[in-house]
């Protein structure tokens, strides 16, 4: 293993922190779906548009509260979902992203993660409303979708214990 | 997984390009030093003081004497007899060796709590928190929404088992100068023979003070906080304290800390405290100028923002730290970057969580505002142009950073 600690940011994070693709939110979006909060420091939001026969994704974009990583893992994952279909959108791991963004750092791993994470929760949410599940959708949480929620639970519990300490 | 990543600085740098105006506000982290203490350290290098000074040959002896000369300088400015400063190569190894060492030398004593302020250098909450395995518990003092200790707080947490109190003489991020004379009052008077730790590397050049006046009996200084170079520091350590070494070795003119010392650094960091404390009031009063047109320039021009830390003389001359809410410190210090200002960021994405900055959780700030922080740190070497393209920049920056949030500021 090497010693040394690689850089924290790609050529193709910097890049895409300086020109996000796909950035802003959809007011009409069919599909939304958040993960991380004001407190963990890093939050994604995603918004889809289908197409008009609702197969596939017409549009996506995204905003992020987070680092130049956050920012750039959900730039990269909207450009990759983009006329995908939603079974084709829910199998993008936060390796595969991890990857397009030329590597990230151990301690950039978590903004993959979540970027997938807000994804997930944003296509779980829109069929459960629909009420017509397909059989490609996982029941239980996916690993990204978990992170999200653990993520958040913690540092609301930080946040709380901080809080009581006063 | 992460060691497989490779990348080239360059790549970044290249993309990254070059701003119109750059202006380096990162002394916090490191960064420039004075050309006198530049020339002073390459004359070491090149003429006199390159040998080891413990060697028995001409060579070896002028590399003595510039350590001897070096110490008279410092410890002029520190207030303390020049045989009770001991070099190292870092404000951390200076604060691990107080902590460890002391302690190290009291392992068989009743005495085993350690107290520190709660917004204390990592390398001093560190180095004490290591000691728990074996023993010692350690204390957290905690302080008011500006930084400063609660001496009530101080007072009844000590018992005859403290052994030792560490608090920082100025807080390397929220600039709080600490009223070290009380805090010093309080402990000695509760009990004489605790010994007392001050982290003063970021009040060197800065704040007037006395060592020995303060009785202080332990304090930590570090070269490239002075723009001197980086790869040096000292410890006060007051006469006939006794600490056991935390490193083997041998070969230096030093008791507690092995090896060669850095003699050309050594030579550099007393050269730059010297032109420190030569121009102390022309320096200060321009830092301090600078600094509250800053602090006054970005709060009026960028909504919620927060000023961390006290303001005017009970603010360190050099420090402003402030909080953007609904703004991301680490992208902001990218974003800057694009414009030319280097600043650094409270938050560090340490873990699979952005750990906010304990000093602004102890001062009570919502997680939220910890993650939004930057801090920069003026120097002598600005001018108010300088500061003028930081606060031409800070809002655009921080108005970009928030327009790819989804919180919006309203
Ligand atoms: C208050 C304080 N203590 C200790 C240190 C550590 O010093 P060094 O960078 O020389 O290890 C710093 C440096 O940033 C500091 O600001």
């Amino acid at each position: 293993m090497s010693n040394r600690i690689p850089l924290i940011y790609s050529p193709k994070v910097l890049e895409l922190f300086r020109n996000p693709k796909n950035l802003g939110a959809i007011p009409d979006a069919d599909i939304h779906g958040t993960a991380g909060s004001l407190a963990c420091g890093d939050m994604i939001a995603i918004y889809i548009k289908l197409s008009s026969d609702g197969k596939n994704i017409e549009k996506a974009t995204f905003e992020s509260y987070g680092c130049a990583a956050n920012i750039a893992a959900a730039s990269i994952m909207t450009e990759m979902i983009k006329g995908k279909s939603l079974e084709e959108a829910w199998n993008i791991d936060w390796k595969t992203i991890t990857e397009e963004l030329g590597g990230l750092p151990s301690v950039k791993y978590h903004c993959g993660v979540l970027a997938v994470g807000a994804l997930r929760r944003a296509i779980r949410k829109y069929f459960e409303g629909r009420g017509d599940k397909p059989s490609w959708l996982p029941e239980d949480l996916t690993h990204e979708e978990k992170h999200a929620i653990e993520e958040e639970k913690l540092m609301e519990q930080l946040s709380k214990r901080v809080q009581s300490l006063k | 997984m992460g060691s497989e990543i490779r990348r080239d600085a360059e790549d970044l740098i290249k993309i990254h390009g070059t701003p119109p105006r750059e202006v380096y506000l990162d002394s916090e982290n490191s960064g420039l030093i004075f050309p006198e203490a530049l020339k002073a350290m390459v004359d070491c290098y090149v003429a006199y003081g390159y040998g080891h000074p413990s060697i028995t040959h001409k060579v070896g002896w002028e590399s003595y004497e510039v350590l001897v000369k070096s110490s008279e300088v410092i410890s002029k400015a520190l207030g303390c007899s020049s045989d009770e400063i001991l070099y190292l190569h870092s404000g951390t190894e200076a604060n691990n060796l107080a902590v460890l060492g002391f302690a190290k030398a009291h392992v068989g004593s009743s005495r085993r709590k350690i107290l520190v302020s709660s917004i204390e250098h990592l390398s001093v909450i560190h180095a004490a928190e290591s000691l728990v395995k074996y023993g010692f518990d350690v204390v957290k003092i905690p302080v008011d929404v500006e930084g400063f200790v609660d001496l009530d707080a101080l007072s009844s947490l000590i018992d005859s088992n403290t052994l030792m109190v560490s608090v920082g003489m100025v807080n390397h991020e929220i600039g709080v100068i600490q009223d070290l004379r009380g805090i010093i009052e309080v402990v000695k008077d509760r009990d004489e023979n605790i010994v007392f730790h001050t982290d003063a590397v970021d009040a060197l050049g800065r704040v007037k003070f006395n060592l020995k006046d303060l009785g202080v009996d332990l304090a930590s200084f570090s070269s490239h906080k002075v723009f001197g170079p980086k790869g040096a520091a000292c410890l006060y350590v007051s006469d006939g304290l006794n600490l056991e070494p935390i490193l083997y070795g041998q070969l230096s003119t030093q008791r507690l800390w092995p090896g060669l010392e850095n003699v050309p650094a050594i030579c550099g960091f007393a050269k730059a405290v010297e032109v420190m404390m030569d121009r102390f009031d022309e320096f200060n009063s321009k830092m301090r100028g600078l600094r509250d047109m800053l602090i006054d320039g970005i709060l009026s021009s960028v909504d919620h923002s927060i000023l961390n830390g006290p303001r005017g003389g009970r603010r360190v001359s050099d420090n402003v730290n402030i909080s953007f809410i609904y703004c991301e410190g680490e992208a902001l210090t990218v974003e800057l970057s694009l414009r030319g200002v280097y600043v650094s960021s409270g938050s560090a994405c340490t873990s699979r969580i952005l750990q906010p900055s304990h000093v602004l959780i102890a001062i009570g700030r919502r997680f939220e505002e910890a993650h939004g922080s930057i801090l920069m740190k003026v120097t002598p070497m600005h001018s108010s142009d300088d500061i003028n393209y930081v606060l031409e920049n800070i809002p655009k920056a921080v108005g970009r950073v928030r327009s790819i949030s989804p919180f919006k500021v309203g």
